[in-house]
């Protein structure tokens, strides 16, 4: 399915209105994407504005939740879509409560930054969530991009990285415990920066998310719950198959 | 006036074939319970359509149908106009016998046996399988001979035999609670959502097994609709339904299975909560999402 499958309806309103909640998520997505780019350059560079910044500026993206919501109800009501459409609407709804949830987590880790900063925390509490923060960004951006591009097999592709950042945070959980056991009165401090992994892991399941439902708008499958392995099979499976892409 | 031409299928067929596929409902699938989860098991065949091409005159109104009806279940017929669903509905019950110049290929199975077979007594087919049309034709008598009509016609003349079979039937079509004091007035006096109903409840007196409705809704306002719908609902505990419809809402809410139908062609046909979340066709995409093809 191609982005251009939107249009074409009888109702160029329709069309518009598609169109709408489609940029708008994408609008929704960059904001999110760039609270956590600002984030991730606060905690490096230790820069307390741009975390406070970040801190205050969650209300944005929680307005855009509500007001795509609403379209998306709008669109429901007045015209009772159906196939693509329905799943595009479906999908769009799904997808802007993971962005507004990734909000949240970016939201959490900009207060601890502040924290980190203000208590002169030593730096090296935060290489592991640094490296795990920017492994996520990369997961959410390409989210994003699999999504806007209708592309469910790069969607895909992501999505069989969500196993990848949750061994890291292992990895960085186990860094810290060492620091904790090490010195009993780093703990206040360090507990941040486990706290900090894990909303870190929690935006990569939330990315993960908005892959199942791109690849739910592409293909009309529930892919909640199956093994990544089981859809890449039958993407090879369809491939194999067909020649070329099957839907224009 | 042109003689009106007999049908040229005529086989006789009792054998009862299975049609592992059909325009992609598995209904062997569907039966033995190995279809996708939430897939209809337990169904039965109740109408087979095998290769049913229908001709006016030179020109070709149904290609090449084939596909299966189930048994006690609402399937759906819908399309653009001209596309040939009401034809294929006619079929059914050989209406389109009455029409000049009609010319009809292939084979329609009720239960496994060939409707267009010449021991048909097209009378009883057409007792078995009943028909309502877009505007209620309800016959200028009063509510209760309405209802008794098709029982007299069979030889049932018994009183209480009568009243107890035209209560049965209004009930059944929902109407008997609205009307139960006045049904020696005169039908015409309904309204038109009541008048639907009780051309509906006259068709299920003589309990036919399928039940054909041609835009049953189209000339109602949206309560009655909402009625019939319910109704509908109600009648496929104990006949197969198969309606045509504009409304692709109206097949959504009230179908089980759909098939969608374009210039005569059978496009895609199978359960309508596929059908209308992932059409495997673009026409039928194009059709159910407003899109010009």
């Amino acid at each position: 399915m191609a982005i251009s499958r939107l249009t074409h309806h009888i109702s160029h309103q329709f069309d518009k209105e598609l169109e709408d909640i489609r940029s708008k998520v994408l609008a929704m997505g960059g904001l999110v994407e760039d609270h956590l780019t600002r984030v991730l350059d606060a905690l490096s560079k230790g820069d307390l504005e741009e975390a406070e910044y970040v801190a205050g500026s969650d209300y944005k993206v929680n307005a855009l939740e509500v007001e795509i919501d609403d379209e998306c109800t709008g669109i429901l009501l007045r015209r009772q879509p159906a196939a693509s459409d329905l799943r595009l609407v479906l999908s769009v709804s799904k997808i802007i409560t993971d962005l507004e949830r990734i909000g949240d987590e970016v939201e959490k880790v900009a207060r601890i930054v502040v924290n980190f900063v203000t208590a002169g925390s030593p730096k090296s509490y935060y290489v592991g969530v640094l490296s795990m923060g920017h492994h996520v960004k990369r997961m959410l951006r390409a989210a994003l991009d699999a999504f806007a591009r209708m592309d469910s097999e790069a969607a895909l592709v992501v999505s069989q990285e969500d196993p990848e950042v949750d061994k890291e945070m292992e990895a960085v959980m186990r860094q810290l415990i060492t620091y904790m056991m090490e010195d009993p009165r780093s703990i206040t401090r360090v507990l941040d920066a486990v706290l900090a992994v894990r909303a870190f892991e929690r935006i990569g399941d939330h990315a993960d998310n908005i892959c199942e439902n791109a690849i739910y708008l592409v293909e009309g499958k529930d892919v909640r719950h199956v093994r990544r392995d089981e859809i890449a099979e039958e993407f090879k499976r369809r491939r194999g198959e067909v020649q070329g892409p099957q839907t224009e | 006036m042109q003689p009106i031409t007999r049908p040229s299928a005529i086989e006789s067929d009792t054998v009862k074939e299975s049609t592992p596929m059909t325009h992609g409902v598995d209904f062997r699938a569907l039966r033995e319970g190995l279809a996708e989860p939430g897939a209809d098991a337990g169904v039965k065949e109740c109408l087979a359509v095998k290769d049913l091409s229908l001709y006016y005159g030179p020109k070709r109104a149904l290609h090449d149908i084939n596909m299966v009806i189930p048994e006690k279940r609402v399937t759906a017929f819908i399309g653009p106009s001209g596309c040939g669903k009401s034809t294929l509905l006619r079929c059914f019950n050989r209406m389109n016998e009455l029409i000049v110049g009609v010319r009809i290929e292939g084979r329609i199975l009720l239960h496994g046996n060939n409707i267009f077979d010449p021991a048909v007594n097209v009378a009883d087919l057409r007792r078995r399988v009943g028909m309502v049309f877009q505007k209620p034709n309800p016959f200028p008598k009063s509510i209760y001979e309405n209802v008794a009509y098709g029982l007299r016609i069979q030889g049932v003349n018994n009183r209480r035999t009568l009243d107890k079979a035209v209560e049965r039937a209004l009930r059944r079509a929902a109407l008997w609670d609205e009307v139960k004091d006045r049904v020696h007035d005169n039908a015409l006096r309904l309204s038109g959502g009541q008048q639907q109903r009780l051309v509906i409840a006259r068709a299920v007196a003589i309990e036919p097994e399928v039940l054909l409705l041609d835009e049953p809704a189209s000339a109602l306002d949206p309560l009655s609709t909402l009625k019939i719908e319910e109704l509908i609902y109600e009648l496929k505990q104990e006949y197969t339904i198969v309606i045509v419809t504009h409304n692709m809402q109206q097949a959504a809410r009230v179908s089980d299975y759909t098939a969608f139908m374009y210039m005569g062609d059978l496009i895609e046909f199978g359960q309508t909560k596929t059908l209308f979340t992932t059409p495997r066709q673009k026409q039928t995409e194009d059709y159910i999402t407003g899109r010009y093809g």
